[in-house]
């Protein structure tokens, strides 16, 4: 299907039913249970797994392909988010435009960024692309604020007259697709629970799609192979004759063009851009999500983007008083013990149980989530091959002399 | 003249302390060559260190003063530090007053240990993984640092004082034949890079002219040499670590009463400590410390408002300018050595 082998059309499937249901799936507690701080199926986190997701598999294919650890990226998402919104702002509250904007304003500036930090490589790069992106972002907060709004960063406002658009005068714009608004929703309620289903949302998602599916053929393609190379043994790749130098470029421009469609999206979503998306911890962010998920897999960027996404959203928002109650049925003694001991992490200190979480990955599982899983499953895999084995001759010849006696 | 006299002053203070984050760092990798993204952590604990001196020596109690009365007329109720009742009231006070100085000595045990624990514990296991692991390990390392700092001091900023004998300026235009008033600079500033010149030399000295430090040197350059000649070099580099740890931590010790000790300090260094030591070139001592106070001095001299009229936000990004442009004309930064992370 599509170019795609038959497991990968099955992941890229996968993908796309859990994508569309998601609001089903990520809901599952009723509205008012004690659970229902659990639900994680509201348009906004909705919107963020999705867009970080795009943001994650787009530095998957530099970082997880290339072994090239840039700490800048979030620089193109921010450069992207500027271009989207000025096109908003001038042309038409349409979004397609914004977004087609914002891919091409982040590729033309991660041409420059990789032209130039692509002359060095290991540490060296990684600190030239931090450079770049602190740069930019120092910019974006001091000098350049007559584009980019400086510390109040840009929203949409009743004075913005889109040249295509038909504003009543002091109506402020809404991004819209082709005259849907992109946070029309539409609830759906059985019993007690609640679904909602966001225009915003979908077109995210199936956006996401394509992109799942784009980074996917250039995984699978002779350019993904030479990619791989490069992580490989650059070394010799250039020994061989081949230059590697047009290979990493390109990867790292298709990446700057993820990360420039991710801040494309989140200003469709939000009509909102503030230079903060540009620092240098949004950058570690995005290499946090890819790591944790499984860097150099196909799924594993999206699992990292919605795990930490999630855990933002929603661990910290547990209280100590959630905790007593939860843990209401142990004598009370105990129960403040565990409340005492577990408080620290949830909170406002979910940053820290994300770190806990991230350096055990990083020690023990060097392939992320994706490799846990991997391991778990050959773990139930060689209990099954392992019983029918003794019974199978067939499969377990006995070995024979190789000189004849 | 007095301008730039000034720049080049205002260009110390945080020139030295990049220069002693970079050096520590260096070392580390010098000698165990590790990229260690936790080393702003460690400053940032430093700092804390501080705090926590001054939080001790100002435990205080309630005591019912008889001779002074509250606006009911009932005896006045002060808190006295316990210091003040060990030592009477104005050796008290001055020890309080002075312990930014004496968290000097107190920080130097426990930088050792936190260094001591993290190399055992966890950098020990990351030698023979790629650079690449090593700087997510040490970021992680650094979150939770971080958050551990958050959750028991909070997220403000925490005055820490110098003591009273430090709080003025100095006068440095008189000295040089210029109008008064013309180039102040506070003493602590002074003071400030005094200690950063003592540290250096003394890491400096330590690794020239001791035994161990020789060693250290020797192992540096080929460290499988040095292991077959019988020499345990593991324990020395994990005393290297110790010791750089130290530095970092120091440095955050001195630097609280120019900036307010808070959570995420030691990440604002850090990135910028990263340009420096790699503008230096990796491994190189000399080279970090030189890197440390020019880019300091650059970036004081970039915030003229005579060269902000002429271009714009530089002072933003002249260190990260600086940094493009030598990587991309001396890829080994400034004393880099042939060989050291070149793949």
């Amino acid at each position: 299907m599509l170019g795609l082998n038959k497991k990968d059309s099955t992941l890229l499937l996968i993908v796309a039913v859990l994508a569309l249901l998601a609001p089903f799936i990520l809901n599952p507690f009723p509205e008012g249970s004690s659970l229902a701080q659990f639900n994680a199926g509201y348009p906004d986190l909705m919107q963020r797994f999705v867009i970080f997701g795009i943001f994650a598999i787009g530095f998957n294919i530099l970082f997880g392909l290339t072994g090239y650890l840039s700490f800048g990226h979030a620089a193109f998402l921010g450069v992207g988010s500027y271009a989207a919104i000025w096109m908003m702002k001038l042309l038409t509250l349409n979004v397609i435009p914004a977004i087609v904007m914002s891919i091409i304003v982040a590729g033309l500036f991660a041409l420059v960024v990789g032209f130039v930090s692509l002359r060095r490589s290991g540490i060296y790069f990684s600190i030239l692309t931090l450079a770049f992106a602190q740069m930019s972002y120092a910019l974006a907060y001091s000098v350049l604020t007559p584009i980019t709004g400086g510390e109040t960063g840009l929203q949409l406002k009743a004075t913005d007259r889109p040249l295509l658009s038909n504003l009543a005068e002091g109506e402020i714009g809404r991004a819209s697709l082709f005259g849907v608004d992109m946070r029309t929703s539409f609830e759906l309620a059985v019993g007690d629970w609640l679904w909602t289903f966001n225009m915003g949302y979908y077109i995210a998602a199936v956006v996401m799609l394509i992109a799942f599916y784009v980074s996917m053929r250039i995984f699978r393609s002779p350019f993904g192979m030479m990619l791989r190379a490069v992580k490989s043994n650059q070394q010799r790749m250039n020994y061989t004759g081949l230059n590697s130098k047009p290979y990493t470029l390109a990867a790292f421009v298709i990446s700057g063009m993820y990360a420039g469609l991710a801040g494309g999206l989140m200003v469709a979503m939000d009509t909102q851009v503030g230079p903060e998306r540009m620092f240098w911890t949004a950058s570690g962010e995005v290499v946090l999500m890819t790591i944790l998920g499984g860097a150099g897999t196909l799924i594993g960027p999206v699992l990292g983007a919605g795990l930490i996404k999630y855990m933002e959203n929603i661990i910290s928002k547990i209280n100590s008083g959630i905790l007593h109650e939860w843990f209401a049925f142990l004598p009370d003694g105990l129960e403040d013990a565990l409340v005492f001991m577990v408080y620290p992490f949830i909170g406002k200190g979910w940053h820290l149980t994300l770190g806990i979480v991230f350096m055990l990955v990083v020690i023990f599982l060097p392939g992320g989530l994706v490799e846990g899983g991997q391991r778990i499953a050959r773990l139930f895999r060689k209990k099954k091959a392992d019983t029918p084995s003794d019974k199978d001759p067939e499969h377990h010849p006995k070995p024979t002399p190789h000189v004849a006696e | 003249m007095d301008a730039i006299i000034l720049q080049i002053l205002n260009g110390l203070d945080k020139g030295s302390a990049y220069a002693l984050i970079a050096l520590g760092l260096t070392l580390i990798f010098g000698t165990l060559g590790v990229v260690n993204f936790a080393h702003g952590a460690l400053f940032m604990i430093g700092a804390f260190c501080a705090v926590t001196l001054q939080k001790i020596l100002s435990l205080s109690h309630q005591v019912v003063d008889e001779s002074r009365k509250d606006f009911l007329g009932n005896p006045l109720k002060v808190d006295v530090p316990y210091i003040y009742e060990w030592f009477g009231e104005t050796t008290g006070q001055a020890i309080i007053d002075w312990s930014v100085p004496l968290a000097i000595l107190f920080s130097i045990p426990i930088m050792v240990l936190v260094g001591f624990a993290m190399e055992r514990g966890l950098i020990k296991h990351f030698y023979k993984r790629p650079h690449a692991d090593q700087i997510l390990v040490t970021f992680g390392l650094a979150i939770v640092l971080q958050e551990i700092i958050k959750y028991f001091y909070g997220a403000n900023p925490i005055p820490t004082p110098a003591p009273d004998a430090f709080t003025g300026s100095f006068d440095f235009g008189v000295l040089l034949g210029f109008d008064p008033f013309t180039i102040i600079y506070p003493y602590w500033r002074l003071i400030y890079f005094a200690f950063a010149m003592i540290v250096i030399a003394g890491v400096f000295a330590f690794l020239q002219f001791t035994t161990f430090g020789m060693v250290v040197r020797a192992g540096m350059a080929d460290r499988e040499t040095v292991g077959l000649l019988g020499i345990n070099i593991d324990r020395r580099f994990t005393i290297m670590f110790a010791i750089a740890a130290c530095v970092a931590g120091l440095a955050g010790v001195m630097y609280t009463p120019i900036n307010s000790p808070n959570y995420h300090m030691g990440m604002d260094f850090l990135v910028l400590s990263f340009v420096v030591v790699v503008v230096g070139g990796m491994g190189s001592l000399p080279g970090a410390v030189l890197a440390g106070f020019l880019l300091g001095v650059l970036e004081s001299f970039a915030s003229m408002a005579a060269v902000i009229d002429i271009i714009p936000g530089i002072n933003q990004i002249i260190i990260y300018l600086v940094a493009i442009v030598i990587l991309l004309t001396r890829p080994r930064g400034l004393m880099g050595r042939r060989g050291v992370m070149e793949e």
